[in-house]
């Protein structure tokens, strides 16, 4: 069953008086506990179909659902309280929030909910755990690794049970070492956890872990790999 | 409540830069206090008065004295129940650095008119026994640690000389328009030592009925008016009102300093505050990826300013009020009853209120309406 049903997509871009088109007619589907990975040259629309499938954009034209919401058809709140349910997004360079600490930064997607602080400090807790960093969860994010960080940022992505999860070259800054552990860590919330993972990457050896490969080149789907 | 960590810790990012606009915004609401304070402080002389007193002074100005033998005709009218009269000496003590109000009375008439001057009993007879005793105010007292029975020189200005009085009494005023730092001594002693000049600088007149107070006025100045010194008759309330009147272009340029103190401050603040939200447009649309609507954006950073605002106003309208009390400040004199009245607190924190939406509606409105993808580049 898809997850996130992307239909008939038209998408443009006006920088100064030209107009881009990103993407001219995309349909995709994205199944649901899949893990996905989002690969293309620079430009090639990547980024934007992640922002359009967490609604930080919306399509020109054509429809992006997301487990049967129409993304494209709600209004700013309604977005920002939908994306708080729903999506776990995580960023190339991490983004934590420097004057929180790991815990507070992983907090931070709680705060939108009706969970006592007492259930938002076992949330946290947890996913902590998960990502492996329960001993580093009062240091800021200057006295984390780059690594610990990017974990950082995954826990605050997963601790308010989204149902999909997006991630913009999320080994970008990343050491080999570090980029390994954050996709082992990311292939266990799928294959442990069920988690929906669309991962956007140049990185082949990120690709290798996804269970697909969806080629983007100047707006067009041009191969759809199965990964074994 | 779950947001105020946030909120101080988004203070705490530029600790050095919080502090000053902190303390820029309660210099500037101890500084609006402090003046506002100087014009209620002339503004509550003003209205000092009893109902039942009128001063009558020479009508061609207050430095013109009037004969001392009008105190028998004015008491001889009909409505008048009693009358006292008063002279400015203008001595000064020591240095003279230490300005404070020293006048002549008649003294039991004068006292007998005032019960807002507190004495105790036993110093009170002691000062009407001796005429050259000398009646003072209690913080005359601690400033120049005199005591009882010391004895006191002053130097006279208008009446030359050194004038040595002996401290008999030490009074308390129930109205702080009254001020406690005066220094009364006997219009008898005065008026001896001038050569028995016989002149008074005012009448202080009580009537038997408050609403009688114009036609006795009236009656008052139509029998001196074809005299060699004519009277002007009023209220006493009327009489302080006029000295009020000569601040009147004070009290104006209080305000408009005050208000030109509050703007700067605004300017100073608003900067901070943009300062503070341009460089957070990188995490305001990582907090807007997160959930966070644009009008909980707009409430965290009104919050901002609002605990920036209200801190600096708690420290500046707080300081304003126990400075001045600790101090028992009066002006050397000038300002007796300087008070930071409960009005002025409501006021600068109305101030503050209006600081922290002037200062936090712009980056407010520039956080909840930032476009995510855009500010996303930035970071990204």
């Amino acid at each position: 069953m898809a997850l996130v049903e992307i239909r008939d997509v038209y998408k443009s871009f006006q920088r100064d008086t030209q107009k881009i088109d990103v993407f001219t007619d995309l349909s995709l589907d994205i199944a649901s506990g899949s893990f996905t990975a989002l690969m293309g040259p620079s430009g090639s629309g990547k980024s934007t179909l992640l922002n359009l499938i967490a609604g930080l954009d919306k399509p020109t034209r054509g429809t992006v659902r997301v487990g049967g919401a129409d993304v494209g058809a709600m209004s700013a709140g309604q977005l920002a309280a939908w994306r708080a349910r729903n999506i776990g997004f995580v960023f190339q360079s991490f983004n934590l929030l420097p004057v929180l600490t790991a815990y507070q930064n992983v907090e931070l997607p709680l705060l939108l909910t009706n969970l006592s602080k007492k259930d938002r400090a076992e949330r946290v807790r947890l996913a902590l755990d998960v990502v492996g960093l329960s001993d580093r969860a009062d240091h800021y994010p200057r006295q984390l690794s780059g690594g610990q960080e990017q974990r950082t940022a995954i826990a605050r992505a997963i601790v308010a049970d989204p149902t999909l999860m997006l991630l913009d070259e999320p080994t970008g800054q990343l050491d080999a070492k570090s980029s390994q552990e954050v996709l082992t860590l990311l292939q266990r919330l799928n294959n442990e956890f069920n988690k929906t993972i669309v991962i956007v990457t140049h990185d082949a050896h990120a690709a290798d872990r996804a269970k697909s490969v969806l080629h983007l080149e100047k707006g067009d789907l041009i191969e759809k790999a199965a990964v074994a | 409540m779950k947001y105020l960590p946030l909120v101080l810790a988004n203070l705490g990012r530029h600790k050095r830069r919080t502090i000053l606009t902190i303390a820029s915004v309660a210099l500037a609401l101890f500084l609006f206090a402090s003046l506002r304070t100087v014009v209620t402080t002339l503004d509550a002389g003003s209205r000092f008065g009893g109902a039942r007193r009128l001063v009558a002074l020479n009508a061609t100005g207050l430095v013109f004295p009037l004969p001392l033998a009008y105190a028998n005709r004015i008491k001889a009218m009909p409505g008048v129940h009693s009358v006292s009269w008063a002279n400015w000496f203008g001595g000064r003590y020591g240095d003279g650095k230490r300005f404070f109000a020293n006048f002549a009375v008649d003294p039991v008439s004068y006292l007998a008119m005032y019960p807002e001057i507190v004495i105790p009993p036993d110093q009170k007879q002691a000062f009407l026994q001796d005429r050259t005793g000398a009646l003072i105010g209690k913080r005359l007292l601690s400033e120049f640690g005199w005591k009882l029975g010391q004895n006191v020189t002053l130097q006279g200005t208008i009446f030359p000389g050194d004038w040595t009085f002996t401290v008999r009494a030490i009074y308390t005023p129930t109205d702080p328009a009254i001020g406690d730092d005066v220094l009364i001594f006997h219009h008898e002693y005065f008026d001896e030592r001038i050569g028995r000049a016989g002149i008074a600088g005012w009448y202080i007149v009580e009537i038997d009925d408050p609403s009688h107070s114009p036609a006795i006025a009236k009656e008052i100045d139509d029998a001196f008016r074809n005299s060699s010194s004519p009277t002007k008759t009023g209220t006493e309330r009327e009489f302080q009102a006029s000295f009020a009147t000569m601040w009147g272009n004070v009290s104006l340029l209080m305000g408009t300093i005050g208000l030109a103190v509050v703007f700067a401050i605004l300017l100073v603040t608003a900067n901070a505050m943009m300062m503070s939200a341009r460089e957070r447009t990188g995490e305001v649309a990582v907090l807007k990826t997160i959930g966070f609507s644009d009008r909980l954006l707009f409430g965290l950073v009104m919050l901002e300013a609002g605990v920036l605002a209200l801190t600096g106003a708690f420290l500046g309208l707080g300081g304003a009020k126990l400075l001045y009390k600790a101090t028992n400040f009066n002006a050397a004199g000038f300002l007796p009853g300087f008070n930071v009245t409960a009005a002025t607190l409501v006021l600068g924190a109305a101030v503050a209120v209006v600081l922290m939406l002037a200062s936090g509606l712009v980056p407010a409105l520039r956080a909840a309406r930032l476009p995510i993808v855009q500010a996303l580049r930035h970071v990204e």
